[in-house]
């Protein structure tokens, strides 16, 4: 849709269609090559399009579309692949309409499949929101429980990517803010590949937002380890699912951040680390359910906190991370909460982008305020 | 007719990879050629209605002439046998009898709101009859009537109005969506029950149920697009009762009739008199053969009444005379059925008194079902809005608990 946004993703070190094809190829051998498989250096998207494949492989169910994702393999080439492995009853292209794509997806969930579907960028999705809020969300409570909606709306969200207008809303918390979907969100290679297979195997519809920016970040992750994992935990019943994770351990502030912020959390505790300050980051992971334990657990520890989001701050999911974190900690807090957002603006163009965004200092000078002693 | 775009959901086991690779669409020359191939007749002729509407038993009771019957190359309809119009005629008695009881217990309090289809149970009739064990149903919430003409328990389908819980019936057991009130949001979970039966290789059919003002809505576009580019086996059935509550059907289309609507998709669209429930009965048990063998999706609309205001919170007086009323009195299915099966010596005073009698056994069900003070559990607030209740839930279910307990105690 976008050519600024094609470009732009190619330039943070996007493989070329034919390499990720190849790649794609590659993943469908690798299954049987899995327990010989070690530590490799994939990318997020690489991540997300494997556990797709898996998925599809495991169960004929599960069923991929949405506009692009076919033969283009989608604009991000998330889906690249699937159709030439899987054939395009299982992986295909619709008309362009996201409503379309959204209805269609919960009569198929009524009807025995797992539809994961895509909604090409952030802002596109809104074509879609009755069917999600009014169907999507509610189907299973309006039929007291007789009909399960399993599907995955996969959304590419955020920014940082120099992208055109529209194409890089935060709109998470629309999605969590409706009472019957789950809303999770990977900041990790692994993450990708591990809430993927996860939100695919649930029965409640997820939201599954994917930071863009992050798409083409690059990390070692052992799929045949994450493969493993997986089916071990299928057949316990147990997964990570709704669980926040501790990116970093700290003892003197909390960051808590989820997606595309986790990164950038991340760097400015490497940074106020070398002015000797500890800083503990958590990846949020799960918005829906929210995982209220892992993060109080942090913050009665380091006793302050700073939550981070791309997002808009007003009424938003920083809101209510710090809501909930003060009405269960307050006696530990040395300082108010602080939040570094997203400012109350439409998201900006690209050459203003980078005002916009929270950054390492802007998240140092909040944690400088944190009433310390000296 | 095929309308294929690159999509044909072939049987999953005959795809090999390879075939991802699009195919030629040429889906004009398809559904040319095999329009005139099935009809001897053009595309054209097949997509548009026929010149009239379909009516094969006038207002008065009388059968139609042959030629007048709907006899159009492409459009040709036969009389549905003697034993189905006896049975759809019980039906449209108890239908009316639903509806009329429904009200009442509106008016007694012991139902919230309900959106009447009086005058409009031939519609209501012919929907579930046209359909097969395995079909699907997409209703609306003026089609309680189809709903229980389905084969639904009459105090289940009332759960919506009386406001115990949102849906009462169980969707899968039953093949009948949960009546929608947000307008043609339903016809794409319609399309997609359809998509995936298709993906399955069954030979399942869906009838989706809208109405005139819901045709202005953007699922309504988007369904009928993707069932005709899917291929899928989907009858759109439009009951057009003249009024989206007060606005009246010039201020929603300007379409020559919504049925031409069909022609845009790629599909072939048909009218009928939505008060002859013979006529709907050949119209939409012919669609949804067609849809069965692959022809579909097809678009049909019934011209029909709402002969009541919306609902009971509605003043029908504000936007319409009476006397736009009486005509359409005057074309009531019932009585026109009625004689007709009389005059044809197949409803005698046994038979016409054993139905009067069974829909006098449904309006009791309802008036017992529906006085009864079922208990409401307010721990079912947190039981259904995911698989396993979250944490958060958990808590909030505990507070409420704790809030009752307490002014249990205190009484």
């Amino acid at each position: 849709m976008s050519p600024t946004i094609t470009t732009s993703s190619e330039a943070n070190g996007n493989v070329s269609a034919a390499t990720a094809r190849a790649a794609a190829t590659a993943a469908a051998a690798a299954e049987q090559k899995a327990a010989q498989t070690g530590a490799q250096t994939i990318t997020l998207a690489k991540a997300l399009n494997t556990a797709m494949a898996d998925a599809m492989h495991a169960d004929p169910s599960v069923l991929v579309f949405g506009e692009d994702v076919g033969m283009l393999g989608g604009v991000f080439r998330i889906t690249d692949g699937l159709t030439r492995t899987f054939g395009k009853s299982r992986c295909f292209d619709t008309p362009l309409a996201e409503s379309g794509i959204v209805g269609m997806a919960v009569g198929m969930a009524m009807n025995g499949m797992r539809p994961v579907i895509e909604m090409q960028f952030d802002a596109f999705a809104y074509p879609a929101f009755e069917q999600i809020v009014s169907h999507v969300a509610k189907m299973h409570n309006r039929t007291k429980g007789a009909v399960k909606l399993p599907m995955v709306i996969r959304v590419p969200y955020a920014g940082g990517i120099g992208g055109v207008e529209h194409h890089c809303d935060s709109s998470e918390a629309y999605y969590a803010h409706t009472a019957g979907l789950k809303v999770f969100t990977p900041a990790t290679v692994a993450d990708g590949y591990r809430m993927l297979r996860e939100a695919i195997d649930s029965d409640d519809p997820v939201m599954f937002m994917e930071p863009k920016k992050l798409y083409w970040s690059k990390d070692q992750v052992d799929l045949g380890a994450l493969r493993a994992d997986h089916a071990a935990n299928t057949e316990r019943g147990t997964s990570s699912e709704g669980r926040a994770a501790v990116a970093r351990p700290g003892t003197d502030a909390t960051l808590i951040a989820y997606g595309p912020s986790v990164p950038t959390a991340l760097a400015a505790a490497a940074a106020a680390a070398e002015e000797g300050r500890s800083l503990e980051v958590i990846d949020v992971r799960s918005i829906v359910p929210f995982d209220d334990e892992t993060v109080c657990a942090s913050v009665r520890k380091t006793g302050r906190a700073v939550v981070i989001a791309e997002a808009h701050g007003f009424a938003s999911v920083s809101s209510e991370i710090v809501a909930r974190v003060q009405e269960r900690c307050f006696h530990y807090l040395a300082a108010p909460i602080r939040r570094v957002t997203g400012f109350d603006v439409p998201y900006p163009a690209p050459k203003l982008e980078h005002y916009y965004l929270p950054g390492v200092d802007r998240i140092l000078d909040a944690v400088d305020d944190l009433q310390w002693e000296n | 007719m095929t309308i294929s775009a690159d999509h044909t959901a072939q049987d999953p086991a005959t795809n090999d990879p390879a075939s991802g690779a699009p195919t030629q669409s040429h889906s004009t020359e398809d559904a040319a050629s095999e329009a005139v191939r099935k009809f001897g007749i053009t595309v054209e002729d097949y997509m548009l209605p026929a010149r009239h509407q379909i009516q094969i038993v006038g207002p008065d009771g009388t059968l139609n002439p042959h030629t007048e019957q709907g006899a159009q190359p492409g459009h040709e309809y036969t009389l549905p046998g003697d034993e189905d119009l006896v049975a759809a005629y019980e039906q449209l008695v108890i239908g009316r009898r639903v509806n009329d009881q429904n009200s009442a217990l509106v008016r007694q309090g012991r139902m919230a709101v309900y959106p009447s289809s009086h005058g409009q149970e031939a519609c209501q009739v012919a929907a579930a009859l046209c359909l097969s064990q395995g079909d699907w149903m997409f209703p609306t919430y003026r089609d309680s009537v189809a709903v229980m003409a389905r084969g639904v328990d009459p105090v289940q389908t009332m759960t919506l109005f009386r406001g115990d819980w949102h849906g009462g019936y169980n969707p899968a057991e039953h093949k009948v969506g949960i009546q929608c009130t947000p307008l043609t949001t339903q016809l794409l979970h319609g399309v997609g029950v359809a998509h995936a039966a298709k993906l399955r290789g069954e030979d399942t059919v869906v009838l989706a149920m809208c109405g005139d003002g819901a045709t202005s809505e953007g699922d309504f576009h988007e369904a009928l697009n993707f069932a005709a580019v899917f291929h899928l086996p989907v009858v759109f059935f439009v009951q057009n009762n003249q009024y989206a509550i007060s606005v009246p059907l010039a201020h929603q289309s300007v379409a020559p009739s919504l049925a031409h609507k069909a022609v845009g998709y790629g599909m072939a669209g048909e009218r009928v008199d939505g008060n002859d429930v013979v006529a709907l009965l050949a119209v939409l048990g012919r669609a949804v053969k067609l849809a069965r063998e692959g022809s579909g999706p097809l678009l049909v609309e019934a011209h029909t009444y709402r002969m009541q205001a919306h609902t009971n919170a509605d003043d029908a007086t504000r936007y319409r005379q009476d006397s736009e009323v009486a005509e359409w009195v005057a074309k009531d299915p019932l009585s026109r059925m009625n004689t007709y099966l009389a005059g044809r010596g197949l409803l005698d005073d046994g038979r016409a008194a054993a139905i009067a009698e069974k829909a006098e056994a449904v309006a009791a069900q309802l008036r017992d079902g529906l006085s009864e003070d079922v208990p409401v559990d307010p721990q079912d607030l947190f039981k259904y809005v995911f698989s396993t209740p979250t944490a958060q839930l958990k808590e909030q279910s505990a507070m409420l608990a704790d809030e009752l307990a307490r002014e249990e105690a205190a009484k």
